[in-house]
């Protein structure tokens, strides 16, 4: 029986919830599936959980802005239950829309100082996008130097409040994914579409100051088995995908 | 109360996206004047607010401070009237009252949870433009900014202090006179109460009101002309039809199920205890096996007219239709995939050359692109299949096809509604949306459908949906309901007359919760509106069911009862409007008894020129809209939420070659697959309509085989989008075509398992000389292939992948040149159109799985449009190699005498069951055993430099040639850039 439990956090339109689940199956915890009312209704189980994950999708329909109308729901009744389960030494995962979440509740960075907006491009994306890691500054990214990954959003765009504040996040290692160009290099200006939306410093995740909560645009849990790569039937190896690993760093950390 | 605004800028610094896709738009629409524009979105908010409370919702949930800065303040205020910078008009575009607008129903939700209260919410967007005229204003409002059919445009301030919200209903019982009438004042009552009906169903309809001795109700009629429609009822091709062509005369009682029914059934007989159709033509999608625990189902629908008036809307309800039904199919199957095909005019059509009354097809193709991907991102269900067809014909007409496939415990097949279940209404509230989409289907469009059947055109509210799919696949899990189908079109009317069509119901329609007040028991009745579904729940299950959808903030309400009666009766207030017999209203429509007439056109040969580039044709065939890259609309897709995704849309070593078909692991934790595929070939409906049909079942399957399907398990949907087949000459042609279905499908051992049509797909107007023109489009069959696979690791790309591989090409070339892209490029007519020998295919196929299964193929492409050459082409540049060809070696059955077209042909011609594909050296001899039997040519071998170069062998009298030779670098281009918006 696995240890490490995973609540999986539902809204109205999340849709990356199963395969996440699966994910964090296959890297050994055990998920559950718990919608937002049930969470508003009794906050008092997330203890019963290590790791508290919000899915990708579009929450509320992303109706107003990307993650805005869940990221309020959370930022006015759940923010404090938030605040102790991090402080508890668990873990909490954002990806997609969940890393809008996130960002927009002030649960991950303080209120305001950065926003996840429209693409340069003005439109939805699905793309395969290469990441350089800053491995150890954050628990879900531990050893990982490069992923390739998919990105799917239209409002993936990391923004900050201001160059101070881009500055403070650097020096604290916080601006813990990037992307990058198929050697790795992520520093000065990476192109669209490997950059595929425009984000200031090439950011595509973000850590919080205690490496236990990641947001991140990509999607780890779309590059799991080897056939999940775009390029699967010209290699010769078919090893598991690279986003499994993150999940494993999760799992492993309670072990 | 105040009526509050709240504008929502850029903050500086920021981009200003949407104005800058206005004036993009507006370049494109032939609008060039200079001129500068900022534009905003934002909310009026109605209720017992103060400033104080505005402006915190305002900077909390309504805007992001981060990029964005607010104007807040009561409509009418000058600080609203004030540019936030230069000068310049105001233009407000709200939605109309009554249409769905999903933000402010958001908005309105997430501003309870701040304890405020509001009573109505509206978004808007608000342009400042400066520099422009009145009459270019007023045309980039018409074209750009709005769309009439759904929205309202104010210059200058708003004039309004309130939003409506609906008046109140009088309950008045109306019934309309119809027993005394004459045949012209039926016909009349047919038109202006828009219910599209002909002169012999509305003497039934009299007659059988005659011998009851009274008039129908409005509802009544209404309930009639529904289930009568074209769009529900398939009458015309499901109904008599005395065919007559060349080779003689042939009467059906019922068209469709004597060819496409029919194919199935036999296949299924033959099949006997191997057969894995489950059900068939039956359920609102085909149902097909899969595995041990799970069936598989798909469904391919076409919103064709709605979308001609309002491209968004029309495309998004299309998906959000097509993806109910697979939900309403069994007991619910969990959709897995989305596939769109679309037809357009060219995007660069000149603005002036358009009839009136048609929107841009531009804009309908980016309206109708964004459409889909709204709705299918939304629900989370990759969109993973497609094409788009562009011919001058679908400017007044597009088509837009939606499909989803859908997978379902083999449990949970069969549905079967009980007398003494509840009649439950699940999801979206009505409103007045899509008042009489079946009939207005089911006619043809002209220059003023825009106001005569604006209510036709819906928004969707995908979040609505995707929310009642969760809370559906719940309850089903659990058992909690006997029956479900979806509210389509027809709404209510449909999906209780169906689903009681065998017990008898009895519904309380105000008990159905409404919009908006103010809606007649009739437009409650037969209104369209989104994302509903109606469930037959056993009375014991009701409290748990109503409990898990109140869990997840889904509405269920019980409307009524289904009773054995026989009848459908229907109450508003406790008053009876409706008590019709479900015999007559499922079997009392006169038979359509129709004429068709095939005459086959006079076929010229094909006159080549008598220089041809073949480089340069090349070049032109792979930047031809039908052949271009469709990386543009690819990507805004989510093609691989869910998690199972195995071959994208786009593969090859920079992700953007063109794949043949998907492949999608539905169950994540098994290695079966399903390929999606399709196939398409208006243009060789010009020549035949036969060889059309035939050729795109043969592509669809090719689509499917070349990625590793296995042939004996591919399902077909067939799609017919016809003009108005009144005409023999029309009709003709479609029954022509679905005997070829018949034919083909009975050839290869595939059945049909769903399918539908769309007939009177044409466009009037009157002329500068005040003459009636109709634009008919050509007859468009698509044909859905949904086929399987044992182990997806089994599966092949189209990309090249090793320099010194060989290249063998599968199957016959004939002088096939016939409606293909080489005579289109070269505007030549006439030619032989591409025929399937069909036993030739089936072993083709077959032989060709053999060697896929045994993993001697590294890659495989199927050959279409563009041929040989355009296959070659998209298989160097996807795998970053080139090719070396000898045309000699082709398998070809054209003989020496065809000589000066015959290096045109083998590189052109666009016989079917035919592939090229890569073979390492060491698999050659297994690859030759695998095929034997079946045509088969080493004609190349993939080279590390990346130039396509095609030769012909010295025969030892001539010395060797090369006809062509090419950088892949610029074939490439010339596919990638016409698309790439």
């Amino acid at each position: 029986m696995p240890s490490v439990t995973v609540l999986i956090l539902r809204a109205p339109g999340t849709n990356c919830d199963r395969e996440t689940a699966f994910a964090f199956e296959r890297a050994g915890a055990l998920a559950k599936f718990v919608h937002v009312n049930r969470l508003l209704e009794n906050p008092g189980q997330l203890p019963d959980f290590q790791i508290l994950c919000l899915p990708g999708g579009f929450s509320y329909g992303d109706d107003i802005a990307a993650g805005r109308i869940l990221a309020c729901q959370i930022k006015n009744h759940l923010a404090e239950v938030l605040h102790e389960f991090r402080e508890a030494g668990n873990l909490i995962l954002g990806i997609c829309n969940g890393f809008q979440v996130l960002i927009k509740s002030g649960i991950l960075l303080d209120d305001a100082a950065a926003t996840l907006t429209w693409n340069d491009s003005g439109k939805f994306e699905d793309r395969w996008v290469h990441l350089k890691s800053s491995q150890n500054s954050n628990v879900f990214l531990e050893g990982v130097d490069k992923f390739y990954l998919p990105i799917a959003h239209a409002e993936g765009k990391f923004v900050v409040r201001d160059t101070d504040t881009l500055g403070t996040l650097d020096q604290n290692c916080q601006l813990v994914l990037r992307y990058a160009d198929p050697e790795g290099r992520c520093d000065g200006v990476i192109e669209y579409p490997q950059n595929p939306n425009g984000s200031v410093a090439n950011v595509a995740g973000v850590s919080d100051q205690s490496g236990r909560i990641l947001g991140m645009m990509p999607h780890p849990e779309r590059h799991i088995d080897p056939t999940h790569h775009p390029q699967w039937t010209r290699r010769k190896n078919q090893a598991e995908g690279d986003g499994l690993r993150l999940f494993r760093n999760a799992v492993r950390y309670f072990e | 109360m105040t009526l509050w605004e709240i504008d929502i800028y850029p903050a500086e610094g920021q981009p200003d996206l949407a104005a800058e896709r206005v004036l993009a738009g507006s370049e494109d629409l032939g609008i060039h004047h200079q001129f500068s524009l900022t534009a905003a979105r934002g909310f009026l908010l109605q209720g017992e607010l103060d400033a104080e409370q505005v402006e915190c919702l305002a900077g909390q949930l309504l805007s992001d401070e981060v990029v964005e800065t607010t104007v807040v303040a009561p409509v009418g205020d000058q600080r609203l009237q004030t540019p936030p910078r230069g000068t310049g008009r105001v233009v407000h575009v709200l939605p109309k009252p009554g249409v769905t607008d999903p933000v402010a129903d958001s908005a309105q939700a997430a501003i309870a949870d701040f304890q405020l209260n509001v009573s109505a919410v509206r978004t808007l967007r608000k342009y400042w433009i400066e520099d422009l005229e009145d009459v270019p204003l007023q045309r980039l409002c018409q074209k750009i900014l709005a769309n009439d059919a759904i929205e309202q445009v104010v210059v200058g301030p708003l004039d309004f202090k309130e939003l409506t919200l609906g008046s109140d209903y009088v309950f008045q019982l109306i019934t309309t006179k119809v027993c005394e009438l004459n045949d012209q004042q039926l016909m009349q009552l047919s038109r202006e109460t828009q219910l599209y009906l002909s002169l012999a169903e509305m003497q039934t309809i009299q007659e059988h009101f005659q011998k009851l001795n009274r008039d129908p109700t409005d509802v009544e009629l209404e309930t009639v002309a529904q289930t009568w429609s074209e769009h529900c009822s398939h009458k015309t091709l499901a109904g008599r039809i005395a065919y007559r062509d060349p080779q003689g005369e042939r009467r059906f009682e019922n068209m469709l199920r004597e060819t496409i029914f029919a194919v199935t059934q036999e296949i299924r007989q033959q099949l006997g205890p191997q057969d894995w159709c489950v059900s068939v033509f039956e359920d609102n999608a085909g149902i097909v096996r899969f595995d041990d625990d799970f069936n598989v189902v798909f469904k391919v629908e076409t919103h064709n007219h709605p979308s001609a008036l309002e491209p968004y809307g029309g495309a998004n309800t299309g998906l959000g239709g097509v993806i109910r039904d697979p939900l309403g199919t069994g007991l619910g199957a969990k959709p897995v995939c989305n596939t769109d095909v679309f037809c357009f005019a060219p995007p660069d059509t000149p603005a002036d050359s358009l009839p009136p009354g048609v929107l841009h097809p531009r804009r309908v193709m980016q309206g109708v692109v964004s459409g889909v991907r709204d709705y299918g991102n939304r629900m989370g269900i990759p969109t993973v299949n497609g094409a788009i067809y562009f011919d001058e014909r679908y400017s007044g007409n597009p088509l837009v096809y939606c499909g989803n496939v859908g997978i379902l415990p083999r449990s949970k097949s069969h549905k079967e509604p009980q007398a003494g279940d509840w009649v439950v209404t699940v999801g979206g509230r009505t409103g007045r949306d899509g008042i009489h989409g079946a009939t207005f289907s089911s006619t043809e469009l002209h220059s003023e459908s825009e106001t005569v059947s604006g209510g036709a055109v819906q928004i969707g509210n995908a979040i609505t949906e995707k929310m009642l799919l969760d809370v559906i696949l719940e309850a089903r899990d659990r058992g909690l309901y006997s029956a479900i189908t979806d509210c389509g079109a027809g709404g209510f009317s449909s999906a209780v007359g169906e689903m009681g069509e065998e017990i008898g119901a009895e519904v309380w329609l105000d008990k159905a919760p409404l919009k908006y007040e103010g809606l007649s028991y009739t437009e409650i009745w037969i209104s369209e509106a989104q994302e509903r579904m109606v469930l037959s729940v056993p009375p014991a299950n009701w409290e748990e069911f109503q409990k898990l959808c109140q869990s997840e903030g889904v509405e269920a309400t019980i409307i009524g009862k289904f009773v054995p009666t026989g009848r459908l009766q229907l109450k508003y207030n406790d008053v009876e409007v409706a008590d019709l017999s479900m015999t007559f209203l499922h079997q009392g429509r006169p038979p359509v008894v129709r004429e068709a007439i095939y005459q086959p056109p006079s076929t010229a040969p094909l006159q080549l020129p008598s220089q041809i580039n073949y480089v340069e044709s090349l070049q032109q065939i792979l930047g031809s809209l039908n052949v271009a890259s469709k990386h543009w609309v690819i990507r805004q897709y989510d093609h691989e939420v869910q998690g199972g995704s195995v071959i994208k849309p786009l593969v090859g070593i920079s992700n953007d070659g063109p794949s043949d078909a998907a492949v999608v692991r539905p169950v994540l934790s098994s290695r079966r697959g399903l390929v999606i595929g399709c196939g398409m070939n208006p243009r060789y409906g010009d020549l035949d309509t036969y060889h059309m049909a035939a050729s795109a079942i043969d592509e669809a399957m090719r689509n499917c085989v070349a990625v590793g399907a296995d042939p004996e398990r591919i399902a077909l949907l067939d799609n017919f989008c016809w003009g108005n087949t009144e005409r023999p000459e029309t009709l003709g042609s479609l029954v022509r075509s679905a005997i070829a279905c018949y034919e083909v499908a009975q050839g290869l051992g595939t059945p049909f398992i769903s399918g539908k049509d769309s007939l009177n797909n044409e466009f009037s107007y009157l002329d500068e000389n005040g003459k009636r023109q109709v634009i008919s489009i050509p007859p468009t069959l698509l044909i859905s292939a949904m086929g399987q696979v044992a182990d997806v690791l089994n599966c092949v790309t189209m990309d090249l992948k090793e320099s010194g591989n060989l290249l063998y090409q599968v199957g016959v070339t004939k002088q096939e040149l016939g409606g293909s892209h080489f005579s289109m490029i070269h505007n030549l007519t006439g030619g032989n159109v591409p025929r399937v020998d069909v036993p030739q295919a089936k072993r083709t196929f077959a032989a060709l799985h053999r060697a896929i299964q045994n993993n001697l193929v590294r890659a495989c492409h199927d050959m279409s449009e563009g041929g040989l050459a355009v296959a070659a082409a998209e298989m160097c540049f996807a795998g970053g190699l080139g090719a070396e060809l000898y045309l000699n070696q082709v398998p070809s059955d054209l003989s020496q005498d065809e000589m000066p077209q015959q290096n045109t042909c083998l590189l052109f011609s666009e016989s079917n069951s035919r592939f090229l594909c890569e073979v390492p050296r060491n698999k050659e001899k297994g690859f030759e055993q695998a095929l034997e039997g079946v045509p088969c040519g080493k004609i190349g071998t993939v080279q590390s430099t990346a130039e396509l170069n095609i030769q012909i062998e010295s025969d030892g009298k001539h010395p060797a040639q090369t006809i062509a030779r090419v950088k892949v670098d610029s074939l490439k281009k010339a596919w990638l850039t016409p698309l790439d918006w």
